[in-house]
């Protein structure tokens, strides 16, 4: 096991140095001058001796092939290099904001799981009755209802029938916990609908597959009790393809979390970034995205482990 | 090949013959999920296509007079915070929206397709290389890749679409749809016509374009249409937060935007109808792809 996960940490190292890669160049070499837009963000017109000494302060003005090794060389210690707009480290500005992001993304995580589990298991047990009608209907909504939409419609209903909104400020998980899953259970669930709505199609149409297993039968023949069955047997060999739909879906529960994060006003990664792309810092825009993309790379390394760990017909390779 | 002298093959085939003949019928008692979404797609083509004669009023033409009006014989969405009629914003919206899914899902799957094959079919480097790059492309998580696309390359009008934002909104399919076409692909490259076409001495482009690429044609158009309401909810995404279609363009994601949610607070059909349009184009395109996807790959689950 450790050896399967040592490996796969390493060959996922290529694929971070290539998204590295692509966004750095997708950013620099791109048209479009990030310190002219910078300085117009500021006011007033930048005259060109101005942008050429900001460009000189930046490091801007050195050869493309230098900054991208600076880059490289950066990533490796961790160093994402300083924002053009604060002047404060990147790494900094993120770990300032990331705690909110991650927070929502967990909750809304738990949520999804805590609710597609049952929900998919009861569908495919008693399935094409009116329960699994009911059921579906309810994830097909999860689906198409785009979720900032549907954060907002829900902030509306909380308004109007119980006057309520979400606490503002930023409360600590230590200090304030109750505050802070007040603020964070509106756009946990706006989110976290979506998702649990593709676990519960994926967990419902396993069920229903493993239902039909043999040893489902053999167990029915040995006279075991229903509920006993679908606990012991059915439930953990439908996890294995949700539990793969959970790494993959994740790639747009980020996105939904950058979006989610304008409708509720909340200060974290999203909001940091379209704060740096009105600016055109682009040393915090690619601290983002690789670090959108080692937490997207690790929860799919994860989840492979996870799935090493349940199924024992697994050879780790 | 199957052996098409067995018993239970010519019976199985027999069969299906009598069935065929009314298949949209058929289409529409198997999948009635799917044939509603068939509709819904049809009405919002031809609904927006004829927004001109539709709209009763000008989508851009401001009505101070009439502002946040709530629904009623004369605007039958109500009115936003400029007096515009919802109604037309929804249509025109329509137009956007539709325009831009439809061409960003079929620039993306057509060079994944396209890729995926050549990626099969040439092999060795070639196929190391292109597969290595969609990996990379698939671990950015896709609104962030789009994101980054449309922050840097700002706009680019042609035709009165953004060509960058629905490139932004194309890029991230282009893996998925190679990954299912390389695939496919790689079982295709065995067989016999293949063989006996490069015998024959045809180009690689013919043989990939006329004799690979229609053994794909049924994967490629459920994802076609999958990927159409992925595209639809990102273009909304990316307009909601101001780097999408911009003003005057009516967009649905840009009535979300600004300060609707504030003006919903007394006004709530400023954001309900505008959503109600994407989710309703979203779950068109979804139930039809599935349908599709059941019709077409006998093997997936039926259930689902």
């Amino acid at each position: 096991m450790i050896r399967y996960v040592i490996s796969r940490l390493l060959l996922s190292i290529p694929t971070l140095l290539g998204v590295a890669t692509l966004i750095f160049f997708m950013l620099n070499v791109l048209p479009g001058d990030a310190v002219e837009t910078m300085l117009r963000a500021e006011g007033g017109n930048p005259t060109p001796e101005l942008v050429a000494s900001e460009r000189a302060r930046l490091g801007l003005d050195r050869p493309i092939l230098v900054q991208y090794g600076d880059f490289l060389s950066g990533l490796a210690t961790f160093d994402l290099g300083t924002s053009s707009w604060t002047g404060k480290p990147v790494v900094e500005e993120i770990a300032l904001r990331l705690p909110v992001t991650l927070q929502v993304a967990v909750l809304a995580m738990l949520l999804a799981l805590a609710i597609a589990i049952p929900l998919g298991t009861i569908a495919g047990v008693y399935h094409e009755t009116w329960i699994d009608y009911a059921i579906r209907s309810f994830a097909i909504g999860g689906i198409a209802l785009p979720s900032f939409w549907f954060g907002m419609l829900i902030a509306l209903v909380m308004l109007w029938y119980f006057n309520w909104l979400p606490p503002l400020g930023s409360p600590s998980l230590f200090d304030d916990p109750l505050r802070l899953l007040q603020q964070l259970a509106l756009p946990a669930i706006a989110i976290g609908y979506r998702y649990a709505a593709i676990l519960i199609r994926m967990m419902r149409s396993s069920v229903i597959e493993v239902m039909h297993e043999d040893f489902v039968r053999t167990a029915r023949a040995k006279g075991l009790r229903a509920g006993h069955i679908i606990r012991r047997h059915v439930i953990p060999n439908s996890l294995l393809p949700t539990i793969t739909m959970i790494g993959l879906e994740f790639a747009l529960l980020i996105g939904s979390l950058v979006v989610i994060e304008q409708v509720f006003s909340l200060n974290g990664i999203g909001r940091l970034f379209l704060d740096a792309v009105s600016r055109s810092d682009l040393a915090i825009i690619q601290g983002i995205v690789m670090v959108l993309t080692v937490i997207f790379v690790v929860v799919n390394l994860l989840v492979d482990f996870a799935y090493a760990a349940i199924d024992p017909r697994i050879k780790l390779a | 090949m199957r052996n098409v002298f067995s018993a239970p093959v010519s019976t199985e085939l027999l069969s299906e013959l009598p069935r065929r003949r009314s298949a949209v019928l058929r289409f529409a008692m198997d999948e009635p999920l799917g044939a509603l979404g068939l509709v819904v797609i049809v009405a919002s083509v031809l609904l927006t296509l004829f927004a001109p004669l539709i709209a009763p009023y000008d989508p851009l033409a401001n009505d101070y007079g009439a502002a946040v009006q709530a629904p009623s014989a004369l605007h039958w969405l109500g009115t936003d915070s400029f007096g515009r009629d919802i109604f037309s914003r929804v249509l025109y919206g329509g137009r956007t929206a539709l325009l831009i899914g439809v061409t960003a899902s079929f620039i993306g799957c057509t060079i994944g397709a396209l890729l995926g094959i050549g990626s099969a079919y040439f092999g060795g480097w070639m196929d190391l290389i292109l597969e290595r790059f969609m990996e990379i492309l698939l671990a950015i998580p896709i609104t962030v890749l789009a994101l980054v696309l449309v922050s840097t390359l700002g706009r680019d009008m042609m035709l009165g679409i953004d060509v960058n934002l629905v490139f932004a909104i194309a890029l991230p399919i282009i893996p998925k749809m190679a990954r299912v076409a390389r695939s496919q692909a790689l079982s295709m490259r065995r067989m016999s016509y293949v063989d006996a076409a490069r015998t024959l001495g045809f180009g690689h482009f013919r043989i990939i374009a006329l004799h690979m690429a229609p053994n794909i044609f049924g994967p490629y158009i459920v994802m076609l249409t999958a990927f159409v309401s992925q595209a639809i909810l990102i273009e909304a995404s990316l307009s909601y937060l101001g780097l999408g279609v911009v003003e005057p363009t009516p967009s649905w994601g840009l009535m979300l935007a600004g300060n609707a949610f504030n003006t919903a607070m007394t006004a709530p059909w400023i954001v309900i109808f505008p959503g109600l349009a994407i989710a309703i184009v979203i779950f068109a395109f979804s139930m039809f792809g599935d349908a599709l996807r059941d019709l077409l790959d006998p093997k997936s689950n039926r259930d689902r």
